[in-house]
Protein backbone atom coordinates (compact mmCIF):
# COMPACT_ATOMS: atom_id res chain seq x y z
CA UNK A 1 0.00 0.00 0.00
CA UNK A 2 1.19 3.64 -1.11
CA UNK A 3 0.87 6.88 -0.12
CA UNK A 4 -1.81 7.15 -2.31
CA UNK A 5 -4.57 5.77 -0.77
CA UNK A 6 -3.15 7.26 2.81
CA UNK A 7 -3.47 11.21 0.93
CA UNK A 8 -6.81 9.94 -0.83
CA UNK A 9 -8.48 8.90 2.23
CA UNK A 10 -7.41 12.17 4.30
CA UNK A 11 -9.18 14.18 1.40
CA UNK A 12 -12.01 12.37 2.12
CA UNK A 13 -11.63 12.69 5.92
CA UNK A 14 -10.94 16.73 5.12
CA UNK A 15 -14.57 17.17 2.62
CA UNK A 16 -16.40 14.63 5.59
CA UNK A 17 -15.19 17.37 8.54
CA UNK A 18 -16.00 20.13 6.07
CA UNK A 19 -19.39 18.67 5.95
CA UNK A 20 -19.90 18.40 9.45
CA UNK A 21 -18.54 22.12 9.59
CA UNK A 22 -20.59 23.44 6.91
CA UNK A 23 -24.05 22.05 8.62
CA UNK A 24 -22.82 23.75 12.23
CA UNK A 25 -21.84 26.90 10.63
CA UNK A 26 -24.76 27.75 8.24
CA UNK A 27 -26.90 28.97 10.94
CA UNK A 28 -24.31 30.99 12.90
CA UNK A 29 -23.98 32.41 9.43
CA UNK A 30 -27.94 32.78 8.65
CA UNK A 31 -28.30 34.76 12.12
CA UNK A 32 -24.91 36.94 11.62
CA UNK A 33 -25.82 37.96 8.17
CA UNK A 34 -29.13 39.15 8.60
CA UNK A 35 -29.28 40.33 12.34
CA UNK A 36 -25.69 40.64 13.38
CA UNK A 37 -26.26 38.29 15.70
CA UNK A 38 -23.51 35.92 17.31
CA UNK A 39 -25.37 32.86 18.86
CA UNK A 40 -22.94 31.69 21.70
CA UNK A 41 -26.26 29.19 22.54
CA UNK A 42 -25.63 27.77 18.62
CA UNK A 43 -23.47 24.32 19.67
CA UNK A 44 -26.30 23.43 22.22
CA UNK A 45 -28.70 23.48 19.20
CA UNK A 46 -26.49 20.77 17.55
CA UNK A 47 -26.51 18.88 21.44
CA UNK A 48 -30.15 19.16 21.50
CA UNK A 49 -30.44 17.87 17.97
CA UNK A 50 -28.09 14.68 19.35
CA UNK A 51 -30.31 14.12 22.06
CA UNK A 52 -33.77 14.61 19.77
CA UNK A 53 -31.76 11.73 17.28
CA UNK A 54 -31.01 9.47 20.91
CA UNK A 55 -34.89 9.78 21.69
CA UNK A 56 -36.21 9.47 18.33
CA UNK A 57 -34.00 5.87 18.19
CA UNK A 58 -36.18 4.95 21.63
CA UNK A 59 -39.26 5.23 19.35
CA UNK A 60 -38.53 4.69 16.47
CA UNK A 61 -35.87 2.33 16.79
CA UNK A 62 -35.82 0.33 13.08
CA UNK A 63 -33.48 1.35 10.12
CA UNK A 64 -35.59 4.37 9.14
CA UNK A 65 -35.24 5.70 12.72
CA UNK A 66 -32.06 8.24 12.06
CA UNK A 67 -34.35 9.53 8.97
CA UNK A 68 -37.26 10.21 11.01
CA UNK A 69 -34.73 11.59 13.74
CA UNK A 70 -33.83 14.49 11.56
CA UNK A 71 -36.84 16.16 10.85
CA UNK A 72 -37.72 15.86 14.84
CA UNK A 73 -33.87 17.38 15.33
CA UNK A 74 -34.69 20.14 12.77
CA UNK A 75 -38.65 21.26 14.13
CA UNK A 76 -37.25 20.73 17.52
CA UNK A 77 -34.44 22.70 17.39
CA UNK A 78 -35.94 25.23 15.48
CA UNK A 79 -39.14 25.66 17.80
CA UNK A 80 -36.11 26.00 21.09
CA UNK A 81 -34.55 28.75 18.67
CA UNK A 82 -37.76 30.44 18.05
CA UNK A 83 -38.26 30.69 22.29
CA UNK A 84 -34.30 32.01 22.16
CA UNK A 85 -35.11 34.83 19.66
CA UNK A 86 -38.65 36.11 20.73
CA UNK A 87 -38.07 35.78 24.43
CA UNK A 88 -34.38 37.04 24.30
CA UNK A 89 -32.13 37.68 21.31
CA UNK A 90 -35.22 40.46 20.08
CA UNK A 91 -35.08 42.41 23.35
CA UNK A 92 -31.49 42.90 22.92
CA UNK A 93 -31.32 43.77 19.57
CA UNK A 94 -28.68 46.67 18.44
CA UNK A 95 -26.69 45.54 21.88
CA UNK A 96 -24.62 42.79 20.23
CA UNK A 97 -21.96 42.24 23.52
CA UNK A 98 -25.69 42.12 25.66
CA UNK A 99 -26.97 39.47 22.98
CA UNK A 100 -23.34 37.14 23.40
CA UNK A 101 -23.26 37.56 26.94
CA UNK A 102 -27.13 36.30 27.20
CA UNK A 103 -26.12 33.65 24.74
CA UNK A 104 -23.71 32.23 26.55
CA UNK A 105 -25.71 31.78 29.42
CA UNK A 106 -28.57 29.87 27.67
CA UNK A 107 -25.60 27.86 26.15
CA UNK A 108 -24.31 27.04 30.04
CA UNK A 109 -28.32 26.57 31.01
CA UNK A 110 -28.76 24.09 28.18
CA UNK A 111 -25.92 22.03 28.90
CA UNK A 112 -26.68 21.83 32.70
CA UNK A 113 -29.84 20.91 31.97
CA UNK A 114 -28.74 18.09 29.81
CA UNK A 115 -26.52 16.69 32.16
CA UNK A 116 -29.48 16.50 34.39
CA UNK A 117 -31.81 14.98 32.03
CA UNK A 118 -29.07 12.38 30.60
CA UNK A 119 -26.27 12.69 32.80
CA UNK A 120 -22.93 13.43 32.38
CA UNK A 121 -21.52 10.61 30.07
CA UNK A 122 -22.86 10.28 27.14
CA UNK A 123 -25.65 8.58 24.87
CA UNK A 124 -25.29 6.67 21.77
CA UNK A 125 -26.95 6.56 19.11
CA UNK A 126 -26.27 3.46 17.05
CA UNK A 127 -26.06 4.24 13.21
CA UNK A 128 -28.88 1.73 11.28
CA UNK A 129 -27.41 -1.40 9.63
CA UNK A 130 -27.17 0.02 6.15
CA UNK A 131 -24.90 3.06 7.22
CA UNK A 132 -22.69 0.18 9.47
CA UNK A 133 -20.47 -1.02 7.01
CA UNK A 134 -17.38 0.35 4.90
CA UNK A 135 -16.39 0.93 1.16
CA UNK A 136 -12.87 -0.62 0.13
CA UNK A 137 -11.22 0.44 -2.90
CA UNK A 138 -9.93 -3.31 -3.93
CA UNK A 139 -7.65 -2.91 -6.63
CA UNK A 140 -5.82 -0.06 -8.52
CA UNK A 141 -3.72 2.87 -7.54
CA UNK A 142 -6.30 3.48 -4.42
CA UNK A 143 -5.95 0.15 -2.90
CA UNK A 144 -6.92 -0.13 0.61
CA UNK A 145 -8.71 3.30 0.50
CA UNK A 146 -11.61 3.25 3.24
CA UNK A 147 -15.01 5.24 2.86
CA UNK A 148 -17.43 4.80 5.75
CA UNK A 149 -20.82 4.79 4.65
CA UNK A 150 -22.16 7.24 7.60
CA UNK A 151 -19.10 9.82 6.38
CA UNK A 152 -20.66 9.42 2.81
CA UNK A 153 -23.44 10.02 4.41
CA UNK A 154 -23.09 12.98 6.19
CA UNK A 155 -21.78 14.46 3.34
CA UNK A 156 -25.17 13.63 1.32
CA UNK A 157 -26.53 15.63 3.85
CA UNK A 158 -24.97 18.70 4.02
CA UNK A 159 -25.03 19.16 -0.06
CA UNK A 160 -28.88 18.37 0.54
CA UNK A 161 -29.11 20.88 3.03
CA UNK A 162 -26.90 23.96 1.04
CA UNK A 163 -28.51 22.67 -1.83
CA UNK A 164 -32.03 23.37 -0.35
CA UNK A 165 -30.75 26.67 1.50
CA UNK A 166 -30.00 27.82 -1.65
CA UNK A 167 -33.39 27.27 -3.62
CA UNK A 168 -35.38 28.60 -0.93
CA UNK A 169 -33.18 31.78 -0.95
CA UNK A 170 -32.97 32.48 -4.86
CA UNK A 171 -36.35 30.74 -5.57
CA UNK A 172 -39.16 31.09 -3.23
CA UNK A 173 -40.87 34.34 -1.81
CA UNK A 174 -39.45 33.93 1.58
CA UNK A 175 -36.20 33.60 0.16
CA UNK A 176 -36.56 36.73 -1.97
CA UNK A 177 -37.87 38.65 1.84
CA UNK A 178 -34.89 37.53 3.37
CA UNK A 179 -32.56 38.95 0.33
CA UNK A 180 -34.40 42.42 0.67
CA UNK A 181 -34.16 42.02 4.49
CA UNK A 182 -30.59 41.60 4.08
CA UNK A 183 -29.57 44.43 2.18
CA UNK A 184 -31.65 47.21 3.31
CA UNK A 185 -33.54 47.13 6.17
CA UNK A 186 -35.17 50.05 6.76
CA UNK A 187 -36.34 50.03 2.88
CA UNK A 188 -37.37 46.40 3.17
CA UNK A 189 -40.04 48.01 5.84
CA UNK A 190 -40.96 50.85 4.40
CA UNK A 191 -42.01 48.08 1.23
CA UNK A 192 -45.17 46.31 3.41
CA UNK A 193 -41.84 43.22 4.58
CA UNK A 194 -42.69 42.30 8.33
CA UNK A 195 -38.60 42.26 9.13
CA UNK A 196 -39.28 40.83 12.57
CA UNK A 197 -41.05 37.81 10.89
CA UNK A 198 -38.31 37.72 8.60
CA UNK A 199 -36.06 37.30 10.91
CA UNK A 200 -37.47 34.73 13.55
CA UNK A 201 -37.96 32.54 10.39
CA UNK A 202 -34.58 32.91 9.76
CA UNK A 203 -33.29 32.30 13.30
CA UNK A 204 -35.41 29.38 13.71
CA UNK A 205 -34.37 28.22 10.22
CA UNK A 206 -30.69 28.55 11.06
CA UNK A 207 -31.12 26.59 14.96
CA UNK A 208 -32.90 24.33 12.98
CA UNK A 209 -30.05 23.52 10.58
CA UNK A 210 -28.22 22.90 13.77
CA UNK A 211 -30.13 20.01 15.26
CA UNK A 212 -29.97 18.29 11.66
CA UNK A 213 -26.29 19.04 12.25
CA UNK A 214 -26.49 17.27 16.29
CA UNK A 215 -27.86 13.88 14.34
CA UNK A 216 -25.42 13.08 11.83
CA UNK A 217 -22.89 14.40 14.78
CA UNK A 218 -24.77 11.48 16.94
CA UNK A 219 -23.38 9.14 14.27
CA UNK A 220 -19.90 9.59 14.71
CA UNK A 221 -19.86 9.70 18.71
CA UNK A 222 -21.30 9.88 22.10
CA UNK A 223 -24.05 12.75 22.60
CA UNK A 224 -22.58 14.91 25.59
CA UNK A 225 -23.90 17.67 26.91
CA UNK A 226 -20.79 19.66 25.61
CA UNK A 227 -20.94 17.72 22.10
CA UNK A 228 -21.46 21.39 20.87
CA UNK A 229 -18.88 23.02 22.61
CA UNK A 230 -16.46 21.19 19.94
CA UNK A 231 -17.93 22.12 16.88
CA UNK A 232 -18.98 25.43 17.50
CA UNK A 233 -15.63 27.16 17.88
CA UNK A 234 -14.28 25.76 14.69
CA UNK A 235 -17.64 26.40 13.16
CA UNK A 236 -17.00 30.21 14.26
CA UNK A 237 -13.92 30.21 12.71
CA UNK A 238 -15.95 28.90 9.09
CA UNK A 239 -18.00 31.61 9.83
CA UNK A 240 -15.29 34.42 10.17
CA UNK A 241 -12.44 32.65 7.56
CA UNK A 242 -15.70 32.67 5.02
CA UNK A 243 -16.68 36.31 5.06
CA UNK A 244 -19.08 37.32 7.85
CA UNK A 245 -22.39 36.03 6.84
CA UNK A 246 -21.98 34.71 3.13
CA UNK A 247 -22.97 31.43 2.76
CA UNK A 248 -20.94 31.12 -0.54
CA UNK A 249 -18.00 31.65 1.78
CA UNK A 250 -19.01 29.31 4.72
CA UNK A 251 -19.45 26.35 2.53
CA UNK A 252 -15.34 27.31 0.82
CA UNK A 253 -14.25 28.11 4.41
CA UNK A 254 -15.84 24.47 5.82
CA UNK A 255 -13.98 22.65 2.93
CA UNK A 256 -10.79 24.97 3.61
CA UNK A 257 -10.75 23.86 7.05
CA UNK A 258 -11.54 20.92 6.59
CA UNK A 259 -8.91 19.84 3.98
CA UNK A 260 -6.39 21.50 6.02
CA UNK A 261 -6.19 19.78 8.89
CA UNK A 262 -7.20 16.52 7.37
CA UNK A 263 -3.84 16.99 5.19
CA UNK A 264 -1.72 18.53 7.66
CA UNK A 265 -2.80 15.58 10.02
CA UNK A 266 -0.20 13.12 7.53
CA UNK A 267 2.53 15.02 8.47
CA UNK A 268 1.64 16.12 12.16
CA UNK A 269 -0.35 14.93 14.78
CA UNK A 270 -3.56 16.10 15.79
CA UNK A 271 -3.15 18.97 18.65
CA UNK A 272 0.05 20.33 16.39
CA UNK A 273 -2.60 20.45 12.95
CA UNK A 274 -4.74 22.85 15.60
CA UNK A 275 -2.21 25.31 16.19
CA UNK A 276 -1.22 25.28 12.70
CA UNK A 277 -4.90 25.77 11.52
CA UNK A 278 -5.66 28.55 13.96
CA UNK A 279 -2.17 30.01 12.79
CA UNK A 280 -3.54 29.34 8.71
CA UNK A 281 -6.45 31.27 9.57
CA UNK A 282 -4.77 34.32 11.27
CA UNK A 283 -3.03 34.63 8.64
CA UNK A 284 -5.58 34.31 6.14
CA UNK A 285 -7.84 37.43 7.80
CA UNK A 286 -4.62 39.64 8.10
CA UNK A 287 -4.11 39.45 4.55
CA UNK A 288 -7.71 39.09 3.48
CA UNK A 289 -9.80 40.59 6.70
CA UNK A 290 -13.04 40.55 4.90
CA UNK A 291 -12.98 37.09 4.37
CA UNK A 292 -13.22 34.23 1.41
CA UNK A 293 -16.07 36.14 0.05
CA UNK A 294 -16.18 39.92 0.41
CA UNK A 295 -19.80 41.06 1.87
CA UNK A 296 -20.16 44.36 -0.18
CA UNK A 297 -23.52 45.54 1.34
CA UNK A 298 -25.04 42.90 3.93
CA UNK A 299 -25.07 39.94 0.68
CA UNK A 300 -26.44 36.58 1.73
CA UNK A 301 -26.22 35.58 -1.71
CA UNK A 302 -26.71 32.32 -2.18
CA UNK B 1 -65.24 68.21 2.67
CA UNK B 2 -64.24 65.38 2.79
CA UNK B 3 -61.87 63.49 5.42
CA UNK B 4 -58.14 64.15 4.79
CA UNK B 5 -56.19 61.10 3.74
CA UNK B 6 -52.92 61.69 5.97
CA UNK B 7 -53.58 63.69 9.58
CA UNK B 8 -50.56 64.64 12.24
CA UNK B 9 -51.79 66.50 14.74
CA UNK B 10 -48.74 68.18 16.84
CA UNK B 11 -46.37 65.79 15.85
CA UNK B 12 -42.91 65.85 17.00
CA UNK B 13 -40.15 63.02 17.09
CA UNK B 14 -36.38 63.25 18.08
CA UNK B 15 -32.89 61.66 16.83
CA UNK B 16 -32.07 60.05 20.56
CA UNK B 17 -31.98 63.16 22.45
CA UNK B 18 -31.87 65.43 20.63
CA UNK B 19 -36.21 66.76 18.98
CA UNK B 20 -35.54 67.15 15.15
CA UNK B 21 -40.31 67.59 14.64
CA UNK B 22 -41.90 69.76 16.51
CA UNK B 23 -45.61 70.59 16.63
CA UNK B 24 -46.61 69.30 13.00
CA UNK B 25 -50.17 69.91 12.15
CA UNK B 26 -50.88 68.79 8.75
CA UNK B 27 -53.71 67.66 6.82
CA UNK B 28 -53.26 65.96 3.03
CA UNK B 29 -56.65 65.59 1.12
CA UNK B 30 -57.57 62.72 -0.46
CA UNK B 31 -56.37 62.92 -4.16
CA UNK B 32 -54.52 65.95 -3.42
CA UNK B 33 -50.54 66.77 -3.92
CA UNK B 34 -48.65 68.68 -1.11
CA UNK B 35 -45.45 69.96 -1.64
CA UNK B 36 -43.12 70.37 1.08
CA UNK B 37 -40.49 72.51 0.87
CA UNK B 38 -37.66 74.61 2.18
CA UNK B 39 -34.09 74.65 3.05
CA UNK B 40 -31.62 71.36 3.70
CA UNK B 41 -31.69 69.83 7.10
CA UNK B 42 -35.30 71.56 8.28
CA UNK B 43 -36.32 67.71 8.67
CA UNK B 44 -38.43 67.33 5.24
CA UNK B 45 -37.02 64.09 5.31
CA UNK B 46 -37.47 63.18 8.91
CA UNK B 47 -41.20 64.07 8.46
CA UNK B 48 -41.75 61.25 5.72
CA UNK B 49 -39.82 58.72 8.09
CA UNK B 50 -41.84 59.84 10.65
CA UNK B 51 -45.34 59.50 8.32
CA UNK B 52 -43.72 56.13 7.36
CA UNK B 53 -43.09 54.72 10.98
CA UNK B 54 -39.69 54.36 10.51
CA UNK B 55 -39.18 57.48 13.08
CA UNK B 56 -41.15 57.05 16.29
CA UNK B 57 -43.79 59.96 17.08
CA UNK B 58 -42.41 60.95 20.47
CA UNK B 59 -45.31 63.16 20.85
CA UNK B 60 -48.87 64.33 18.57
CA UNK B 61 -50.79 61.74 17.01
CA UNK B 62 -51.12 60.47 13.28
CA UNK B 63 -54.19 59.26 11.40
CA UNK B 64 -54.67 57.59 8.01
CA UNK B 65 -58.26 57.24 6.02
CA UNK B 66 -59.26 58.03 9.16
CA UNK B 67 -57.85 55.47 11.40
CA UNK B 68 -55.16 56.22 14.51
CA UNK B 69 -51.51 54.98 13.09
CA UNK B 70 -49.66 56.23 15.03
CA UNK B 71 -48.57 53.06 17.06
CA UNK B 72 -48.30 50.89 14.04
CA UNK B 73 -44.45 49.67 13.11
CA UNK B 74 -43.32 50.78 9.29
CA UNK B 75 -44.40 47.48 7.34
CA UNK B 76 -48.18 47.98 8.66
CA UNK B 77 -48.39 51.58 7.67
CA UNK B 78 -47.09 49.90 3.95
CA UNK B 79 -49.58 47.57 4.36
CA UNK B 80 -52.14 50.38 5.15
CA UNK B 81 -51.59 51.96 2.06
CA UNK B 82 -48.60 54.44 2.35
CA UNK B 83 -45.86 54.26 -0.23
CA UNK B 84 -42.54 55.26 0.14
CA UNK B 85 -40.26 56.12 -2.19
CA UNK B 86 -37.05 56.93 -0.68
CA UNK B 87 -33.94 60.05 -1.14
CA UNK B 88 -31.18 58.23 -2.63
CA UNK B 89 -33.70 55.57 -3.81
CA UNK B 90 -32.18 52.57 -1.71
CA UNK B 91 -32.66 50.13 -4.80
CA UNK B 92 -31.83 46.86 -3.11
CA UNK B 93 -28.67 46.31 -4.96
CA UNK B 94 -28.19 42.58 -6.25
CA UNK B 95 -31.95 41.92 -6.52
CA UNK B 96 -32.91 42.01 -9.75
CA UNK B 97 -35.53 44.76 -11.16
CA UNK B 98 -38.45 42.16 -11.14
CA UNK B 99 -37.20 40.71 -7.28
CA UNK B 100 -37.32 44.62 -6.33
CA UNK B 101 -41.00 45.17 -7.99
CA UNK B 102 -41.80 42.06 -6.18
CA UNK B 103 -40.58 43.37 -2.89
CA UNK B 104 -43.24 46.00 -3.26
CA UNK B 105 -45.91 43.36 -3.31
CA UNK B 106 -45.20 42.68 0.49
CA UNK B 107 -47.33 45.56 1.06
CA UNK B 108 -50.79 44.10 -0.34
CA UNK B 109 -50.33 41.46 2.43
CA UNK B 110 -53.32 40.97 4.42
CA UNK B 111 -55.55 42.85 1.88
CA UNK B 112 -57.14 40.31 -0.10
CA UNK B 113 -58.52 39.86 -3.50
CA UNK B 114 -55.29 38.04 -4.78
CA UNK B 115 -53.66 41.33 -5.30
CA UNK B 116 -50.20 40.07 -4.57
CA UNK B 117 -50.72 36.51 -6.56
CA UNK B 118 -51.20 38.74 -9.42
CA UNK B 119 -47.55 39.95 -9.39
CA UNK B 120 -46.25 43.32 -10.83
CA UNK B 121 -49.18 45.32 -11.97
CA UNK B 122 -48.90 46.25 -15.50
CA UNK B 123 -49.65 49.81 -15.14
CA UNK B 124 -46.11 50.13 -13.89
CA UNK B 125 -44.19 49.25 -16.75
CA UNK B 126 -46.70 51.24 -19.00
CA UNK B 127 -45.30 54.14 -16.72
CA UNK B 128 -41.94 53.31 -17.28
CA UNK B 129 -41.20 50.79 -20.14
CA UNK B 130 -37.89 51.18 -19.22
CA UNK B 131 -38.09 48.38 -16.47
CA UNK B 132 -39.58 46.28 -18.53
CA UNK B 133 -35.74 46.16 -20.66
CA UNK B 134 -34.46 45.86 -17.92
CA UNK B 135 -36.15 43.48 -15.90
CA UNK B 136 -33.52 41.01 -15.30
CA UNK B 137 -30.62 43.54 -14.56
CA UNK B 138 -29.21 43.57 -10.98
CA UNK B 139 -30.86 46.83 -9.09
CA UNK B 140 -27.22 48.31 -8.47
CA UNK B 141 -26.18 48.43 -11.87
CA UNK B 142 -28.58 50.69 -13.06
CA UNK B 143 -28.22 54.16 -13.62
CA UNK B 144 -29.75 56.32 -11.09
CA UNK B 145 -32.48 57.55 -13.19
CA UNK B 146 -33.53 53.71 -13.91
CA UNK B 147 -32.91 53.44 -10.27
CA UNK B 148 -35.64 56.41 -9.42
CA UNK B 149 -38.40 54.61 -11.95
CA UNK B 150 -37.86 51.29 -10.03
CA UNK B 151 -38.21 52.85 -6.51
CA UNK B 152 -41.20 54.65 -7.63
CA UNK B 153 -42.72 51.37 -9.52
CA UNK B 154 -41.75 49.04 -6.49
CA UNK B 155 -43.96 51.83 -4.15
CA UNK B 156 -46.78 51.51 -6.29
CA UNK B 157 -46.49 47.40 -6.63
CA UNK B 158 -48.11 47.89 -3.43
CA UNK B 159 -50.97 49.72 -4.65
CA UNK B 160 -50.89 52.54 -1.84
CA UNK B 161 -53.41 55.04 -1.64
CA UNK B 162 -50.55 57.49 -1.10
CA UNK B 163 -47.24 58.02 -1.80
CA UNK B 164 -44.52 59.76 -0.41
CA UNK B 165 -41.83 60.89 -2.65
CA UNK B 166 -38.34 62.32 -1.32
CA UNK B 167 -36.55 64.38 -3.81
CA UNK B 168 -37.39 62.11 -6.82
CA UNK B 169 -35.56 64.55 -9.70
CA UNK B 170 -32.13 65.03 -7.46
CA UNK B 171 -29.26 64.21 -9.06
CA UNK B 172 -31.30 62.81 -12.14
CA UNK B 173 -29.86 63.53 -15.71
CA UNK B 174 -32.08 66.01 -16.81
CA UNK B 175 -33.18 63.83 -20.07
CA UNK B 176 -34.79 61.39 -17.87
CA UNK B 177 -36.23 64.19 -14.94
CA UNK B 178 -39.29 64.65 -17.38
CA UNK B 179 -39.99 61.98 -17.43
CA UNK B 180 -40.23 60.88 -14.05
CA UNK B 181 -42.12 64.63 -13.63
CA UNK B 182 -44.53 63.41 -16.56
CA UNK B 183 -44.69 59.86 -14.92
CA UNK B 184 -45.68 61.76 -11.47
CA UNK B 185 -48.32 63.68 -13.51
CA UNK B 186 -49.95 60.43 -14.60
CA UNK B 187 -49.50 58.22 -11.18
CA UNK B 188 -51.75 61.48 -9.74
CA UNK B 189 -54.72 61.50 -13.02
CA UNK B 190 -54.62 58.12 -13.75
CA UNK B 191 -54.36 56.00 -10.56
CA UNK B 192 -55.64 58.60 -8.28
CA UNK B 193 -52.77 58.41 -6.06
CA UNK B 194 -52.75 61.02 -3.30
CA UNK B 195 -48.62 62.47 -2.97
CA UNK B 196 -46.69 63.92 -0.38
CA UNK B 197 -43.69 65.26 -2.07
CA UNK B 198 -40.26 66.81 -0.82
CA UNK B 199 -39.32 68.86 -3.67
CA UNK B 200 -36.57 71.47 -4.27
CA UNK B 201 -37.45 72.31 -7.41
CA UNK B 202 -40.34 75.23 -7.20
CA UNK B 203 -41.28 75.08 -10.36
CA UNK B 204 -41.68 71.47 -10.33
CA UNK B 205 -43.72 71.88 -7.30
CA UNK B 206 -45.80 74.22 -8.65
CA UNK B 207 -46.71 72.76 -11.41
CA UNK B 208 -47.20 69.44 -9.95
CA UNK B 209 -49.42 69.88 -6.07
CA UNK B 210 -52.23 72.02 -4.92
CA UNK B 211 -50.88 72.96 -1.94
CA UNK B 212 -47.48 73.84 -0.06
CA UNK B 213 -45.40 73.39 3.41
CA UNK B 214 -42.61 75.23 4.15
CA UNK B 215 -40.47 73.91 6.37
CA UNK B 216 -37.47 75.30 9.12
CA UNK B 217 -35.89 73.80 11.90
CA UNK B 218 -38.13 71.36 12.27
CA UNK B 219 -41.53 72.94 11.83
CA UNK B 220 -44.20 73.87 9.15
CA UNK B 221 -43.82 77.80 8.90
CA UNK B 222 -45.67 78.54 6.46
CA UNK B 223 -48.98 76.53 4.29
CA UNK B 224 -50.46 77.42 1.58
CA UNK B 225 -51.90 76.74 -2.04
CA UNK B 226 -50.45 76.84 -4.90
CA UNK B 227 -53.22 77.65 -7.02
CA UNK B 228 -53.30 81.65 -5.17
CA UNK B 229 -49.99 82.38 -4.49
CA UNK B 230 -46.66 82.11 -6.87
CA UNK B 231 -43.76 80.61 -6.45
CA UNK B 232 -42.22 83.94 -6.11
CA UNK B 233 -43.71 84.39 -3.20
CA UNK B 234 -42.24 82.14 -1.34
CA UNK B 235 -39.02 81.75 -2.61
CA UNK B 236 -37.45 83.80 -0.22
CA UNK B 237 -38.27 81.17 2.44
CA UNK B 238 -36.24 78.47 1.02
CA UNK B 239 -33.50 79.73 -1.09
CA UNK B 240 -30.33 80.23 0.98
Amino acid sequence: MGEWPLIAGQIFNGFSVASLYVLAALGLALSFGLMRVINMAHGEMLMLGGYLAYLTLQVVPGPLGILAAMPVAFLGAAAVGAVLETTLIKRLSARPLDTLLATWGVSLILQQAARNIFGAIGVDVRAPQWLNHAYTVQSGLLEGLTIPATRLFILAVAFAVMGALSLLLARTRIGLLVRAVNQDRGMAAAAGINVRAVDLSVFCLGTGIAGLAGVVLALLGPVTPNVGQSYVVPAFLVVVLGGLGSLKGTAIASLIVGLFSALVQILVDVSLAQVLLLLFVIGFIQFRPQGVVAVRSRALDA
Amino acid sequence: MSEPLLTLTGAATSYGQSQVLWDIDMAVPAGGAVALIGRNGVGKTTLLKTIIGAQRLTAGRMTFQGRDVSALGPHQRARAGIGYVPQGRHIFPHLTVRENLETGLSALAGRGGGAMKAGVPDHIFDLFPKLAQIINRKGGVLSGGEQQQLAIGRALAGQPSLLLLDEPTEGIQPSVVQQIEDALRRIRADLGVTVLIVEQYLDFAWSFADSYRVMQRGRIIRAGSTREETAAEVAHLVNI
